[in-house]
């Protein structure tokens, strides 16, 4: 990277650092910070369609489809949610191939799980055996998010429903009164209002997401944890021209206080928001941000 | 080899006790259930000491929090800030990582890099933390009323604390208490998961359970078989709290007790 970075065991420990910090393999640990934020990017928006969806269906006058949302959201009450993300990833792999191997192999006649093993014709399989190596990995960071997805989502439905609850009945009604259909009130006077009720879980939420995601690594994806283990352990000075000891520990402290940062910045934006959607609401937060100003 | 042999044979396998080489081919239900149980043991363990441990240093953390001396605030804000504000999952690894540097400098550490310590430390500090915020909370929200009351019958310092303060705190705080030790137990399981080794395989019920799935392929089996082990821990620490905010609320009212109401709070 810089100039002096020729021979790094003459260097100075403030010039050796800035070589040792801007090497090539560092820089997949610098990456990896962009494999966290992609997942939340993606999962934060696709949890709250997955908690929209599953809220909705849980006041639904459909029964089944009432008795489905309200599983969904009662499913992650008593079960530790990391069983759920070591369950999901295999389940929805085997789901997947088992899909398209009753669809492409229509005439296969042997069992798809024979004793220990899951067999599904080649044709099948996911990704295909013959697919580059970045397909794998995106395949393993697609299932991550979706099962990030689906089990956030279920936190997400018990937020939202709540929050459908909160508003006043007698908005409702009044919408009614003047001949609203059911669908209008939904979608004109509910979910408008829902927010402002959501906001403090979904804030929450967010935090527990953010505090959720070094758990990509038991998804198996290369995540921060990954390499903060791979380029903490103790480097050799045969294999690198950066020799140092067992430095996991300074790795981790750096997440750790990555960590702290997001959360108190998140906490600080949130906190705006919040401020934001209260005004004119019929809360105390808004009663009070009316006398405030008055 | 009938269900009993594997109960005697794996049935404390995750304290080392039995048999040494965990099963291999032929994972019958049975095998799966008696060694997922076995490994219970360590999220029960886990999950007591660091809630009994931990219910003390919370006390002192709200009362630090709230207390009008910044010398107190300032170092209970920021555990509670350290240890809520990142995930227990990084904090696993980061005190794994410390107490093997501590063991190089000094033997006295070296039982803190076992699970069995190491993590408990952790899981103890965690729990204090975000149960302080709890206490921290229920502390701000004492009626004023109590306080002006045990200040007429003439109560002060520790015996306003010890016969008013702290028994309506944990009567406020108790239902979100509940919630925090429910979640205890569930965060429990990622101790074998971060850093610290399952020495001999010994390890806690989600170990097993991740073993089973990964030899087996087969998620369907060993996974429900952990949901239905914690489903029972976590009605069985219902019923625990439940009666013990029962036995807080028994001055009041029926309609005005507090009920408990479990809200999913999730992971750290």
């Amino acid at each position: 990277m810089f100039s002096f970075c020729a021979d790094p065991s003459a260097l100075s420990d403030a010039r050796w650092f800035a070589c040792y910090l801007t090497t090539g393999k560092i820089a997949n640990f610098y990456l990896s910070f962009g494999t966290v934020l992609l997942l939340l990017a993606i999962t934060a928006p696709a949890a709250l369609a997955f908690g929209f969806a599953g809220a909705t269906a849980a006041r639904s006058r459909i029964a089944p489809l009432r008795w489905l949302g309200q599983s969904y959201t009662a499913i992650v009450r008593g079960v530790p949610d990391i069983a759920f993300f070591l369950f999901f990833v295999i389940a929805l792999d085997q789901g997947f191939e088992w899909i398209r191997h009753k669809i492409r192999c229509p005439d296969w006649s042997e069992p798809i799980r024979q004793g220990n093993d899951f067999v599904v014709c080649t044709a099948a399989k996911l990704p295909l055996s013959t697919s580059p190596q970045w397909v794998h990995e995106v395949y393993g960071f697609f299932l991550a998010v979706l099962t990030f997805a689906i089990v956030f989502g279920a936190f997400a439905a018990n937020v939202l429903y709540g929050a459908m609850r909160a508003v006043p009945h007698a908005q409702l009604e009044t919408a009614e009164a003047y001949g609203m259909t059911h669908r209008q009130c939904f979608w004109r006077i509910l979910i408008p209002q829902m927010w402002v009720y959501a906001l403090p879980g979904l804030s929450n939420l967010w935090m527990v997401l953010i505090k959720a995601t070094p758990l990509l690594f038991l998804l198996g994806v290369e995540d921060i944890v990954y390499w903060a283990r791979e380029l903490g352990g103790t480097a050799n000075p045969r294999f690198t021209d950066y020799p140092h000891g067992d430095w996991r520990m300074w790795f981790f402290l750096g997440l750790l206080i990555f960590y702290l940062g997001f959360t108190r910045v998140s906490e600080l934006v949130l906190q705006r928001l919040m401020n934001r959607l209260t005004r004119g609401q019929a809360t105390s937060g808004g009663e009070r941000q009316r006398k405030a100003r008055a | 080899m009938s269900c009993w042999e594997t109960l005697t044979d794996y049935g404390l396998r995750s304290l080392g006790i039995g048999e040494r080489l965990l099963p291999r081919g032929d994972y019958t239900l049975c095998k799966q259930v008696v060694l997922i149980g076995s490994g219970m043991i360590w999220n029960i363990y886990f999950g007591v000491l660091a809630l009994m441990a931990g219910f003390f240093l919370a006390t002192t953390v709200a009362l630090g929090k709230a207390s009008e001396n910044r010398l107190f605030r300032k170092p209970a804000e920021w555990f509670i800030f350290l240890f809520r504000g990142s995930p227990l999952f990084i904090q696993f690894f980061f005190a794994y990582f410390l107490f093997l540097s501590l063991k190089g400098v000094a033997p006295f550490f070296s039982p803190l890099t076992s699970a069995w310590l190491g993590a408990l430390v952790v899981l103890f500090l965690n729990t204090s933390a975000y149960s302080g915020e709890i206490f921290y909370g229920a502390l701000l929200s004492i009626p004023k009323g109590d306080l002006e009351a045990a200040d007429a019958y003439g109560l002060s310092g520790w015996s306003k604390f010890r016969r008013v303060v702290w028994p309506t705190m944990l009567r406020l705080a108790w239902p979100a208490y509940t919630n925090e030790a429910i979640f205890m137990f569930h965060a429990t399981t990622l101790v074998f998961f971060s850093g610290f080794p399952a020495s001999q395989q010994n390890g806690d019920a989600l170990y097993y359970a991740n073993f089973f799935a990964d030899k087996t392929f087969n998620p369907f089996v060993p996974y429900p078989i952990l949901a239905c082990y914690f489903v029972l821990l976590t009605l069985s620490v219902i019923t625990l709290f439940g009666a013990v905010n029962r036995r807080l609320n028994r001055h009041l009212p029926a309609e005005t007790r507090q009920r408990l109401r479990i809200r999913p709070q999730i992971l750290r």
